[in-house]
């Protein structure tokens, strides 16, 4: 319950910034920390609660972006039904891939994740409706009122995208499917010994957390008003969406929230003031002090401070 | 009528033949020891009627349904229960949330009940006092323990225990043992599979010597200590 009235306290902070007077500044740079809440919250539910490793979030993220255009393009479908079918797509993507690859432990399914990511890249390079290699150019359709942008919209959306991407998380933590998740994680043969239907649960996961990457890609191009494959597909949303948790903790739902809030307004802060390249490095030593010096997250660590 | 029944039971692994046409049958509330040197297909046996290993021809009918072609978690759900022999605990779980796994996946209990009824048997098993230590801290004899108290929240009728003794002190051997008899007072069949050849002994009401995937020979303890093929095979005569 009280998790509920925070959520909803979330939402109407970030509906009361978004009428707000704040800089459109902050909508630009804070959608994309938003988007990066859900990825990394997606990315958890696999990666976190069952220990299977996914490279591939592009994959799922940048199959949402297409599915997005592709019906905006040919029946100027709503912001809304381009989200859903995002989610569908991710939700089928995920379902297909770990029908195909959950079978494989360890760092082959890891492996596969990254061919999958290079096959949907690939495969919209070579798709001319929706502008090959050069990508397209997006005309953004009328903002909806009250909203005085359409950034500060697609904010608004993205902050509902994240609460319900966060509430999906801590359902399954919290319910008999997450400690299900735990012992596959830690021992999948005594799970399985344990009347743990294994190859279920691992394909539920997996639907649930491409969906959800799925629906956070779909109003991209629109942040954009652009789609090209190479960023959609870019490496660097699975990067992300693996540091995150890892640095905020990939036990409790909280930790890829926290995760994901610090490392992404820290990538906003230094793109603007040192450089882009510079936002990538942040990632890769964030991630490498953490692993070694903190392998349970911020989490982990506010936990061991308060034990003491 | 018999618990469990194995007929001509093979498994192959490439160009080995780990298990040939193997045939045994368990009664009801029956304490039952496998013994044999390594690499005689002890653990494939058990594997394939747990179900990590799918054999590929013979039958596995445990209380008169055909088990074989079952995954593992259901065969759990049916009755049949193991523990491992290098123990695998849910280490980032205490040891009680360890045994909840079961408990809710098999016998399907509310979390409260489900609470209740292993901390019972880990009453049972003298680990109740470790039920909020992380599994990962655990000793080895207390990992054994967690391995059987897992497998008994599963309610089996069947459980079998791989070699849960080994590397283990005189005083512990005897500790598990006792156990494992108490288990089998309240109605549980127990395969025990073991090199502590006193432990096996003691225990079993019948014993079967696997040897290159074959049964060698079956009868009582007493007898199969002074079979000549067991001696050669097994006991180093």
């Amino acid at each position: 319950m009280k998790y509920w009235i925070g959520a909803v306290v979330l939402f109407l902070v970030a509906l009361g910034l978004a009428l707000s007077g704040v800089n459109e500044y902050f909508f630009y740079a804070a959608y994309i920390v938003l988007t990066f809440v859900v990825l990394a919250t997606a990315w958890n539910i696999l990666g976190g609660y069952a220990g299977y490793v996914n490279f591939g979030t592009g994959a799922f993220f940048g199959l949402g972006s297409y599915s997005a255009v592709v019906l905006f393009k040919a029946l100027e479908a709503p912001l809304a039904v381009q989200i859903v079918a995002a989610a569908l797509v991710g939700g089928a993507l995920g379902f297909g891939v770990g029908m195909l690859t959950l079978r494989l432990r360890g760092i082959f399914f890891a492996i596969a994740t990254v061919a999958i990511l290079f096959i949907c890249e690939t495969l919209m390079v070579n798709w001319r409706y929706v502008g090959g290699a050069t990508g397209l150019q997006l005309l953004r359709p009328e903002v909806i009122q009250p909203f005085a942008s359409y950034t500060r919209m697609l904010f608004v959306v993205m902050a509902l995208l994240a609460i319900i991407a966060v509430s999906v998380a801590r359902y399954v933590q919290i319910s008999w499917i997450g400690r299900g998740l735990r012992a596959i994680r830690d021992s999948e043969e005594a799970a399985e010994c344990s009347g743990v239907p294994t190859l279920r649960l691992k394909l539920f996961a997996c639907t649930v957390s491409g969906a959800l990457m799925g629906a956070a890609g779909a109003p991209m191009p629109m942040y954009l008003s652009f789609i090209e494959p190479a960023s959609s597909f870019s490496l660097n949303w699975g990067v992300s969406a693996l540091a995150m948790p890892m640095i905020g903790g990939t036990a409790h739902w909280f930790g890829p929230v926290v995760g994901a809030l610090l490392l992404g307004s820290i990538q906003q802060i230094v793109t603007v003031t040192i450089s882009n390249e510079i936002n990538v490095l942040v990632v890769g030593v964030l991630l490498v002090l953490f692993v070694v010096l903190a392998p349970d997250g911020v989490l982990g660590l506010f936990r061991k401070f308060f034990r003491k | 009528m018999s618990l469990l029944r194995v007929e001509k039971l093979s498994k192959h692994f490439g160009g080995f033949t780990a298990l040939d046409g193997v045939s045994l049958e368990i009664a009801q509330g029956e304490r039952f020891g496998l013994i044999g040197p390594n690499g005689s297909g002890k653990t494939t046996l058990i594997n394939c009627i747990s179900g990590a290993l799918r054999n590929d021809s013979g039958n596995i009918v445990f209380e008169g349904r055909e088990v074989s072609g079952l995954p593992a978690y259901q065969r759990t759900r049916r009755g049949i229960a193991r523990s491992f022999q290098i123990p695998r605990p849910f280490h980032t779980m205490t040891v009680l949330e360890n045994l909840l796994v079961p408990a809710a996946y098999v016998v399907h209990l509310p979390e409260a009940e489900g609470m209740a009824e292993s901390m019972k048997i880990l009453g049972l098993m003298g680990l109740a006092e470790k039920a909020h230590t992380l599994a990962s801290q655990l000793s080895q004899v207390e990992l054994r323990k967690l391995e059987l108290a897992r497998a008994m929240a599963a309610r089996p009728r069947l459980l079998i225990s791989d070699e849960a003794m080994a590397g283990l002190a005189g005083a512990e051997v005897d500790e598990v043992l006792k156990i494992l008899f108490e288990l089998n007072a309240t109605g549980i069949t127990i395969i025990m599979i073991e090199h502590i050849m006193q432990a096996v002994m003691r225990f079993s009401q019948r014993v079967v010597c696997l040897d290159a995937g074959k049964i060698i020979c079956e009868g009582t303890p007493a007898a199969i200590v002074q079979n000549p093929e067991v001696q050669k095979a097994y006991l180093g005569a």
